[in-house]
C-alpha cells in the first residue's frame, strides 16, 4: 500500500468551547483509485489489484487490473448510453466538453500534484495541465463545425436533392498513450466524444492516477453515463478484448508495437471494426481529421419533383 | 368462399406482345483470347495458362482470358512501382487529361462496352447501355477533373498518394466497378493494378485496350485477369500500397486479416441486407417501382440490393398485391433484349447459391410467391422471387442471398421498423418511402447506413460518395470523399 505520508499540520482542538490551534500530526486520507463506468465508479469485478510506482520505486496508488468482464460491462454502458450522445444536438455536446475543461480548470492543483507523482516536474505538469484544458475547449468548439466542414453537397446528374455528412462511427474501444498520463487521454478522449461517439477506454498502465481522476472530473461535467469509460489494467491482458468484442465498431490504438498492431487488425477484421492508428504521437497535435477518423460518411437521396413549366428564373 | 378478386391487373403480356429486339452481336467484337494488360502491352502470362469466359445466358464460350499466376501478379506490380515515380510527378492538370481522355473513349465505344458487359455477365442490355456504361464514362470524367484540385479538397492539408493500388473488383458490375476503382486512383496519382472478376473480365480487357489507346504512359494502369489466388497474390504483394476491395464481406475479412501487420491502406465494398420501408402514407405506386428496382436491378447482384423490405402493416395486403401484379410484367429473358427487365443469373456457383436460400426459405416456412413467367430453356435463370411472412431471424432475412429474392415483413411503429432495420451486422443501403418531410428525416438520421435513399432506391452517381457501416466495410467511393482512400494528408 502506498506511503502513509503525515505531515505537519495544524489541527484544532476544542477548550472551553473555544477551537485553539494546536501543532499535531494529521493522518492523510487516500484516494481510492478505482475504475469508471457507465457513470459509476466500481472497483474491478475481478478483485484483482495492481501497484502504481513512481520512477524511484516508490508506491503510487493500489490500481485496478481490470478484466475482460470489466470491459464487457463498459461496451454494454457505451452502447446504452450511444443513442442519445449520437443524437444531442451539436451545440449541447460542445457545451459539455467546455463544461469538462471548466471542471479540469477547476482542479488543477490535483491534476499537477499527481503528474509530478508520475515524475513530471512542476513546470512539466503545469504545462501538460493547460494543455489538456486548452485541448478540451478546442474539441469543444468543434463539435457543431466539423460536419459542416467535412459534408458535400453533391450535384448529381438526375433529378434528386443528395447530400453526404459525417455521422458517429458507434462505441469506440481506446487504448490510451501509455507514456502520456494526462494530455494522452483527453487527446484521444475528445476527439472520440466531440464526434458523438462513446467509448471505453484503457488508461496508461505506468502512469495510471489522472485517468481515474479525470473520469471524476467528466462524472461532474454532465458527460452522461457510459458515454466515457475508463479502465485501468494490462495493455497485452486486455487488448485482445478491445480488439475482438463484436459490438465495438472502432479501435484506437497509440503505441508503435507492430506485434499489438497485427493483433488488433486480425482481431478487428471478425466485424471489420474501423482502425484507428496513431503511432506514437506526440500530443501537440490537434486538428477535426482526428473527429474524422471516427466517422462515417452517410450519403442521403431524395427526389426534386419535376414536373413544373417554372424554371425559377424570375 | 374464396375471395372474389375483381381487381384490375396490369396485363402487358396479352394485352400487347413485345416482339423481340435483340441488339446486334455483330456491334462489338470480341477477341478469341486476351492476354495481360502490363507495362503498355498485351503480354503472354508466364503462367501460360488461360481460363474461358462464357455467356451465362447460353452457356457459350466468349473468349479466353489469361490466368495470372503469382509471378504475373509481381511483373504488373513491378510495371506499377516503375510507372509510379514520374505519374505522381506529372504535372496534375496533365493527368487529370489522360483521364478525360480515357471518358471520352469509353463514351466512343459505349455501344460496343455495352454490348460485351450484356454478353459476359448476363445482364439486360438496358441496364449496361443506359446505366453501367454512361455511369462508368461519367466516373472517369468527374475524377478527372480533381487530379489539380486536390488542394481544394482537404483544408490545412497535403495531398500526396499512397503508391500502389491494387484493386479487385466483382462481376455485378464489371466495367463500371473498374471505373470506380481506377479514375479516383489516378487521379489522386496513384498507379494500378487491377483484377476484373473471373466471370467478367472481357469489359476490362476492353478498357485496356482504351488505356492504350489513350496513351497512358506504360505501367500506370495494368490489368490482370485471374480468379481468387490471383487476387490473393495482389493483396499479399509487399510492394502494393492499397488495397481496393468490392467483393463479399467472407473475403473483405479475409483481407482485412492478411493485411493486418502491414502498412497496407484498405477501402472494402462489402455486401448488404438493406431495408426498404414503406409508410402506409407513401405513394404506393411509386413505392411499388422502388421495390421492383430495388431487387430486380441487374438480377438483385447488387450488393446495395433492398432485400428486406418492411411495409406498415396497414398498406401490407395492398402492397402485396401491387407488387405481385408488377412482378408478373418483368419480361425475364434474352439479355441482349432491349424489352427485357431481367437477365440472366451471372455464374453457375451464383445460381446454386440463390436456389439454395429459396429452398431455405420454403423449409422455414415462408410463404413464395415468384413470377409465373416462362423461363428460356438454356442458360441460367430465375424468376422474381419474394417471401412474404418472414421472421425477422429467418435466414433469407439475415444473409446476402445477391439474386431476386425478397423477403417481406411487417411493422406498425417508426421506432419498430428502426429497430427491425438496423438489427444486422451489414450497413450499406437503406429505403424509406413516405409523404411525411419530418418522418423521412427521422427515418434517414437513424437508419445506419451509408446509403440512404428517401422516395427513391438504387440511384448513383459519380458525385455522390457510396460505401457502408459496420460488416459492409468501410471507406467511400465517389465523390470528393472518395479522394480520401487513395491519399496521405500530410
Amino acid at each position: 500500500m502506498s506511503k502513509t505520508i503525515s505531515k505537519n499540520i495544524p489541527a484544532t482542538t476544542k477548550t472551553n468551547g473555544v477551537h485553539k490551534m494546536v501543532s499535531t500530526k494529521r493522518l492523510e486520507v487516500l484516494k481510492t483509485y478505482k475504475i469508471y463506468i457507465g457513470g459509476k465508479f466500481p472497483r474491478t469485478e475481478s478483485g484483482r489489484y495492481y501497484i502504481a510506482e513512481d520512477n524511484a520505486g516508490n508506491n503510487l496508488a493500489n490500481m485496478c487490473l481490470s478484466s475482460r468482464k470489466d470491459f464487457r460491462e463498459a461496451v454494454i454502458a457505451a452502447r446504452s448510453a450511444f443513442g442519445d450522445w449520437s443524437a444531442k444536438a451539436a451545440n449541447n455536446r460542445g457545451q459539455i466538453l467546455y463544461r469538462i475543461a471548466e471542471m479540469l480548470e477547476g482542479r488543477r492543483a490535483q491534476f499537477k500534484e499527481e503528474l509530478i507523482k508520475q515524475n513530471l516536474s512542476a513546470a512539466e505538469a503545469e504545462n501538460e495541465v493547460n494543455l489538456s484544458v486548452d485541448r478540451l475547449i478546442y474539441y469543444a468548439g468543434w463539435c457543431d463545425k466539423f460536419q459542416q466542414v467535412f459534408s458535400s453537397v453533391n450535384p448529381v446528374a438526375s433529378s434528386h436533392f443528395n447530400f453526404s455528412t459525417p455521422e458517429p462511427t458507434g462505441v469506440v474501444s481506446v487504448i490510451a498513450p501509455q507514456n502520456s498520463s494526462l494530455l494522452g487521454l483527453v487527446s484521444v478522449i475528445a476527439p472520440v466524444i466531440a464526434g458523438g461517439n462513446t467509448c471505453v477506454v484503457l488508461a496508461s498502465f505506468a502512469k495510471p492516477l489522472c485517468a481515474v481522476t479525470f473520469a471524476e472530473v467528466l462524472n461532474s461535467s454532465d458527460v452522461p453515463g457510459g458515454v466515457v469509460n475508463i479502465l485501468t489494467g494490462k495493455v497485452a491482458e486486455l487488448l485482445p478484448y478491445f480488439a475482438d468484442h463484436m459490438d465495438v465498431n472502432a479501435i484506437v490504438y497509440c503505441e508503435n508495437n507492430v506485434a499489438d498492431k497485427t493483433l488488433i487488425k486480425e482481431k478487428s477484421a471478425l466485424n471489420l471494426k474501423r482502425v484507428v492508428l496513431y503511432d506514437k504521437q506526440n500530443w501537440d497535435a490537434q486538428s477535426p481529421y482526428f473527429i474524422m477518423d471516427n466517422q462515417e460518411i452517410k450519403t442521403t437521396w431524395h427526389p426534386i419533383e419535376n414536373i413544373g413549366g417554372s424554371k425559377g428564373s424570375y | 368462399m374464396a375471395k372474389r378478386d375483381n381487381t384490375l391487373k396490369l396485363k402487358f403480356d396479352s394485352a400487347r406482345k413485345f416482339a423481340p429486339a435483340p441488339e446486334s452481336r455483330s456491334a462489338a467484337k470480341i477477341k478469341p483470347k486476351y492476354d495481360l494488360f502490363i507495362n503498355g502491352k498485351f503480354e503472354k502470362p508466364l503462367s501460360k495458362k488461360y481460363f474461358d469466359s462464357t455467356n451465362p445466358a447460353t452457356g457459350e464460350k466468349l473468349s479466353e482470358v489469361a490466368d495470372s499466376s503469382a509471378a504475373d501478379v509481381d511483373k504488373a506490380v513491378k510495371a506499377a512501382r516503375n510507372a509510379f515515380n514520374s505519374w505522381s510527378k506529372l504535372p496534375a492538370a496533365e493527368r487529370g487529361k489522360y483521364i478525360f481522355r480515357i471518358a471520352r473513349m469509353v463514351q466512343e465505344r459505349a455501344r460496343e462496352l455495352a454490348i460485351v458487359e450484356t454478353l459476359d455477365g448476363g445482364k439486360p442490355i438496358r441496364e449496361s447501355r443506359d446505366f453501367d456504361v454512361p455511369t462508368a464514362a461519367n466516373h472517369f470524367f468527374y475524377y478527372a477533373g480533381w487530379a489539380d484540385k486536390l488542394e481544394y479538397a482537404f483544408p490545412n492539408r497535403t495531398a500526396k498518394p499512397l503508391g500502389v493500388a491494387g484493386q479487385i473488383i466483382p462481376w455485378n458490375f464489371p466495367l463500371l466497378m473498374a471505373a470506380w476503382k481506377i479514375a479516383p486512383a489516378l487521379a489522386t496519382g496513384n498507379t494500378v493494378v487491377l483484377k476484373p472478376a473471373e466471370t467478367t473480365p472481357l469489359t476490362a480487357m476492353l478498357l485496356a485496350e482504351i488505356i492504350l489507346e489513350a496513351d497512358l504512359p506504360p505501367g500506370v494502369v495494368n490489368i490482370i485477369t485471374g480468379a481468387g489466388s490471383t487476387g490473393a497474390a495482389i493483396v499479399n504483394h509487399p510492394d502494393v500500397n492499397k488495397i481496393a476491395f468490392t467483393g463479399s464481406t467472407d473475403v473483405g475479412k479475409i483481407i482485412e486479416k492478411a493485411i493486418a501487420g502491414t502498412d497496407k491502406k484498405a477501402t472494402l465494398e462489402l455486401g448488404g441486407k438493406a431495408a426498404n420501408i414503406i409508410f402506409e402514407d407513401a405513394p404506393l405506386d411509386q413505392a411499388v417501382e422502388g421495390i421492383v428496382n430495388g431487387i430486380f436491378f441487374n438480377q438483385g447482384h447488387v450488393c446495395c440490393a433492398g432485400s428486406r423490405l418492411y411495409v406498415q402493416e396497414s398498406v401490407l395486403e395492398s402492397v402485396l398485391r401491387k407488387l405481385k401484379d408488377r412482378i408478373e410484367t418483368l419480361i425475364v429473358g434474352d439479355p441482349l433484349d432491349k424489352n427485357t427487365d431481367v437477365g440472366a443469373i451471372n455464374s453457375k456457383q451464383q445460381y446454386d447459391q440463390i436456389m439454395k436460400y429459396i429452398k431455405i426459405g420454403i423449409n422455414e416456412g415462408s410463404d413464395m410467391f415468384q413470377s409465373s413467367c416462362t423461363l428460356p430453356s438454356k442458360g441460367l435463370y430465375i424468376p422474381p422471387t419474394i417471401f412474404s411472412n418472414v421472421a425477422q431471424s429467418s435466414r433469407i432475412a439475415q444473409e446476402e442471398i445477391f439474386g431476386p429474392v425478397l423477403t417481406i415483413q411487417s411493422f406498425r411503429t417508426d421506432d419498430e421498423v428502426i429497430e427491425k432495420a438496423n438489427n444486422t451486422p451489414y450497413g450499406l443501403s437503406a429505403g424509406v418511402w413516405t409523404d411525411k418531410g419530418s418522418k423521412i428525416f427521422n427515418l434517414t438520421t437513424k437508419l445506419r447506413a451509408g446509403v440512404v435513399w428517401a422516395n427513391t432506391f438504387n440511384k448513383f452517381d459519380p458525385t455522390s460518395p457510396f460505401g457502408g457501416y459496420k460488416e459492409s466495410g468501410y471507406g467511400r467511393e465517389g465523390g470528393l470523399h472518395g479522394l480520401a482512400p487513395y491519399l496521405n494528408l500530410v
